[in-house]
């Protein structure tokens, strides 16, 4: 492509309006203080409406906040005039009463005012990020650390933001770019008198680290589950005190609880914090054969949703023990944590004591239920691999580096050198996505680093 | 001297190239050297092409450029480098005889139509309302000209360093050029040093041969130019010896008095083509450097050491030559030398390497920080055209013409100096290239000769032998395509495919790694009636077709952005998001698009994201 310069109008790939955004940015819910924050050229001139005057630039000053005769409430205001602000723009902060309806009504107020809109999810760290206050590593870990809602996921952000994963990425990088280097060292100077069998010896090296990658993938999306939460799904046949758990493990009445058999009908669902990890538990309605229409579909659901838990937490009938119902005998097996229920009210025993495990607890009572949430905790940490090293945090970091295992692997199959350093030119490129881009310059420098070039 | 259009200041390969490109445009041409006889002299090592270079001799041949038909008939010893690996990576490569190299090139540019040749020493450049009008000659004449190429070498300011001293020269034996310096100085060109390296020549008769080992040319030999039929110039081989323990001794012990060491030399040399007193310092257990004994000519006995370049003392050399294995006896018939010369900064040049500064005004050569007789051949056809298209005011209308990453290494050696500079030498190397699997050297014509059509700077002769090519390659194709077998007729024939009832076309079945034209031609005696270029050709697709066809998807996206064109006259101060580091870089080079922006050092994404919309801004404004 023979192209003329010059004369041809710009063409444009991304149409970036200048609004001026506004979120509250502190977690929904009742708190002490929200913040709300608003970001965009027109931040300035919703402090001079709403809680005029302007502040000096990083100085918290007490207003009152609200359209003219209208005060919503009184609070801190700090003005951070661009490029000194998280976003590189004029940012202002709006620190508020936590009630729902007075940052409700705040950002009901400057949503109404020219040029402001609400701020689409992760809007703020996008904004930092193309305004190159932020790399996209630092943009995740601070979207992370904002949804945060755990001390565990705080401190995997914090790693994040502080690089441990991205030594671990800079180590790959490096090696990459020295087996890239040497292969093209071998392409481009084959009169160099170079050590023979270049190639063949950085094969071991990238084979090792494909599995290093591979491995690193392969944690079973723990680090995905740490962010997101762990998933588990109490399940049991009917009145077998499911619901009475949940309540003694939220320590509210979440799920309706009623000594009737198969009242939860539907999927309950609560979130818990175990040891710094995030847990989503679903109560299910019970599992039996029969029931009526509504009661098989609740079954049907309870069965979907034990396929969809990362663990299952079978409660049994300890009026019953040692008889597991025949519908929910398939859900037991070696990843299923079983407690047996109703401990007051176990049968004796002609075989002697039960064994420790499973675990024996009583709802009614909360007997028990220390060594339950103990093994719990177990459980879910193993799940979320906060014991373990790092993983991968992103579906962006997953994707990358799915792509450079790929090319490693075509590489490492190529029929012939040139195809194999352009399948590790690929390999650099994907890798490049979370490290930055290698350049040529960064080959050369080894190339000439490792061999002595020049006739 | 009425009318001329374009003036070339410089007889190299840079010079050369660019006074033929634009009297082929058809642009009254006029070439001024200090020395008509030296017009093609190579003054460093006696060979052409190599990998990346190789590639650069075949664009500037497709462009219709002189440097392969010079080659072609100069050349004693020809090599295909990396044959053992694929097509992307095979580079051509020739022994040169110097003088049948200087009378061929010499030949060619007198029998180009349109293009004189003038001696004598160029002293200033002619200015007006701010353009360069021409040139001013030693002796006050002045001669104007739409246009002026420089390529000037290492004539700017050069100086030569041989041990302790140092003497002023452009090459040995040849004055420097100081006033032109003085002018690209005055006129606020940032002008930096470099420096380069030469070896001792050594008197063949007095060598000791019969120990060495020998390194015969390809047998037959093949062209660079798609206009020589075959080589009828004599071949000869080369030799290989090795330095020695004893000859590093001698350099380490002399070493403060090597002007590398010693501080004498300021310029940056490159990495890649180090002295041998660099190579014994860098690479210090290495036991034995290689030495490549290139003949300089049929009927000379000139040799030249390719790997032993230095500076050190004329005695030293004379030493550490004699530990050398076959050059006990040696006599060396001039000694190896350092120089320093003044380069232009390329990031003051256009995509159409003319000077942002002084328009009229194109570089071209060693001047822009490259070195290599391939990289100026390459710089000077380019420069030729774009100075033809100034004067022929074809450039207001169409803008320069400039080839791309992905459609030459040429776009790739422009693009990298105008964005990045030459902080040392610059040389081609494949690894530069992106695009490298289609940026072969037997594709070159296929690739540019249609541009260069386009352009204007192709001749009859060159434009009636391509179209025989392409002839040939699409009926080769058209076959490939039309001959088929099912599974049942392949297993008969001793071909492993699937037996999935695919009827496979003979194009399918060379795209299997075991699978050769001969073996397809044994099935189908048709393909035995392909020309050699169209079979290979097609051997060549159909092994590398899956990853063709993903580069062609990555050329469409780099291409995307190389389309989104920058203002010329855009302020980067405005743009307030920026970082002063990348501020600066921007305002430097001015990146005429915004691919060319993102590849800059330095440049993020959020700096491109911030650029474009700001540009995005702009155009909004505007058309409201």
């Amino acid at each position: 492509m023979a192209q003329a310069q010059g004369g041809a109008e710009a063409a444009a790939v991304h149409a970036g309006a200048a609004a001026t955004v506004v979120a509250p940015a502190s977690a929904a819910g009742r708190a002490g203080v929200a913040v709300v924050r608003v970001s965009g050229p027109a931040a300035g001139a919703a402090v001079d409406t709403l809680a005029p005057p302007r502040p000096p630039p990083r100085q918290a000053v007490l207003r009152r906040i609200g359209p003219p005769g209208d005060p919503i409430d009184r609070g801190l205001v700090l003005w951070f005039p661009a490029p000194a602000s998280f976003t590189g723009e004029d940012l202002v902060e709006f620190q508020v009463h936590g009630g729902r309806a007075v940052v409700d009504g705040l950002v009901d107020a400057l949503v109404a005012l020219p040029g402001l809109r609400p701020a689409e999810p992760g809007e703020f760290s996008r904004r930092a990020f193309l305004n190159g206050k932020l790399d996209l590593t630092e943009v995740e870990a601070v979207a992370d650390m904002v949804a945060a809602e755990t001390a565990a996921q705080r401190r995997q952000a914090l790693r994040q933001l502080g690089g441990a994963l991205r030594r671990q990425y800079d180590g790959w990088r490096a090696r990459l770019v020295r087996c890239l280097a040497h292969v093209e060292a071998d392409l481009d100077f084959p009169d160099e008198d170079l050590p023979a069998g270049i190639i063949a010896a950085v094969a071991p090296e990238l084979a090792g680290m494909r599995q290093e990658i591979a491995r690193h993938l392969d944690d079973g999306g723990a680090a995905e589950r740490l962010r997101a939460g762990v998933a588990v799904a109490i399940l049991g046949p009917p009145n077998a005190g499911k619901s009475s758990l949940l309540n003694r493990l939220a320590r509210r009445d979440a799920a309706i609880v009623s000594h009737l058999a198969g009242t939860t009908r539907d999927v309950i669902e609560v979130h818990l914090d175990l040891d710094g990890v995030p847990v989503a538990v679903w109560d299910t309605a019970g599992l039996r054969a029969g029931g009526d229409a509504i009661e098989a579909e609740g079954v049907r659901r309870s069965r979907a949703r034990a396929a969809e838990a990362d663990l299952r937490l079978v409660v049994l009938d300890g009026a019953r023990w040692p008889e597991v119902p025949e519908a929910v005998a398939d859900m037991i097996d070696a990843t299923a944590l079983v407690v047996w229920n109703k401990a007051d009210l176990r049968p004796a025993t002609p075989g002697g004591p039960p064994a420790a495990e499973p675990v024996w607890i009583s709802a009614l009572t909360g007997a028990g239920l220390d060594m339950l949430e103990r093994a719990l905790s177990e459980r879910v940490a193993a799940l979320a691999g906060v014991a373990g090293g790092l993983a991968p945090t992103r579906a962006r970091h997953r994707t990358a580096l799915e792509d450079t295992r790929a090319a490693l692997d075509r590489a490492l199959a190529a029929p012939a050198p040139e195809l194999a350093a352009e399948d590790l030119r690929l390999a650099a490129r994907a890798l490049g996505r979370i490290t930055g881009r290698v350049d040529v310059e960064d080959l050369l420098d080894v190339v000439f680093r490792d061999f002595c070039i020049g006739k | 001297m009425n009318g001329i259009d374009v003036i070339v200041v410089g007889g190299g390969h840079a010079g050369c190239e660019a006074a033929a490109a634009a009297a082929r445009m058809g642009a009254s041409t006029l070439l001024v050297t200090h020395r008509r006889d030296t017009i093609g002299a190579m003054s460093c090592n006696p060979a052409i092409g190599g990998l990346g270079k190789g590639h650069l001799v075949r664009e500037v041949d497709a462009l219709d450029g002189v440097m392969g038909q010079a080659i072609d008939r100069a050349g004693i010893q020809f090599r295909v480098l990396n044959r053992s690996k694929g097509p992307a990576v095979r580079g051509p490569r020739a022994q040169a005889d110097r003088a049948l190299y200087r009378a061929a090139m010499q030949d060619l540019l007198s029998g180009q139509d349109g293009l004189s040749i003038l001696e004598a020493p160029v002293e200033d450049l002619a200015l007006r309302d701010g353009r360069c009008t021409g040139i001013v000659l030693a002796d006050g004449r002045i001669v104007p000209a739409g246009a002026v190429v420089l390529t000037t070498g290492t004539f700017l300011r050069g100086v030569i360093h041989l041990g302790e001293t140092r003497t002023p020269a452009g090459r040995a034996g040849e004055a420097p050029a100081i006033g032109l310096a003085e002018t690209l100085a005055r006129l606020g060109f940032d002008l930096a040093r470099l420096k380069t390296g030469t070896p001792p020549r050594l008197d063949g008769r007095t060598i000791d041969w019969s120990g060495l080992e020998v390194q015969p040319g390809d047998d037959p030999p093949e062209p660079f130019s798609t206009l020589s039929e075959r080589i009828t110039t004599p071949q000869v081989p080369c030799h290989i010896t090795y330095t020695t323990a004893a000859s590093h001794a001698l350099i380490r012990a002399n070493l403060h008095r090597a002007p590398l060491y010693s501080g004498q030399i300021e310029g940056v040399g490159p990495r890649y083509c180090p002295s041998i007193e660099d190579k014994v310092v860098r690479f210090a257990d290495k036991p034995r450097h290689q030495i490549f004994l290139e003949p300089e000519g049929l009927d000379d006995d000139t040799v030249y050491p390719n790997g032993i370049s230095t500076s050190l003392p004329a005695a030293v050399q004379d030493a550490m030559v004699r530990a050398i294995p076959g050059l006990e006896h040696a006599r060396i018939l001039r000694h190896g030398y350092a120089i320093e010369y003044d380069h232009v900064d390329p990031r003051e040049l256009t995509p159409g390497l003319e000077t942002r500064r002084l328009p009229g005004l194109f570089l071209a050569g060693q001047i822009n920080g490259t070195t290599g007789y391939e990289e100026a051949a390459a710089q000077g056809v380019m420069a030729g055209i774009n100075a033809a298209r100034r004067c022929l005011d074809r450039a207001d209308a169409d803008g320069p013409f400039v080839l791309d990453r992905a459609d030459a290494y040429i776009g790739v050696l422009i693009d990298d100096l105008i964005s990045r500079g030459a902080p040392e030498p610059y040389r081609m190397f494949t690894a530069r290239a992106e695009y490298r699997l289609r940026l072969r050297a037997d594709n070159a014509d296929q690739r540019l000769t249609p541009l260069g059509q386009a352009a204007g700077c192709v001749g009859p002769r060159r434009r009636a032998a391509f179209a025989r090519k392409t002839a040939e390659m699409a009926a080769a194709r058209d076959l490939m395509a039309t001959l088929t077998l099912t599974p049942n007729q392949a297993a008969q024939h001793g071909l492993a495919v699937n037996r999935d009832g695919v009827v496979r076309t003979a194009f399918d079945l060379l795209r299997q790694p075991a699978v050769t034209l001969d073996r397809l031609a044994a099935i189908w005696p048709a393909l035995n009636g392909l020309s050699a270029a169209a079979a290979e050709q097609v051997e060549i697709e159909a092994r590398y077709a899956g990853y063709l066809d993903r580069q062609e998807a990555d050329i469409r996206a780099f291409r995307r952005e190389e389309a989104l064109h920058l203002p010329a006259d855009l302020d980067f101060g405005a743009i307030g998001s920026l970082s002063t580091e990348v501020r600066d870089v921007l305002t430097r080079v001015r990146p005429a698009t915004l691919g060319a922006a993102g590849r800059l050092p330095g440049v993020t994404p959020a700096a491109l994201v911030a650029l474009l919309r700001h540009v995005r801004r702009g155009a909004d404004r505007a058309s409201a």
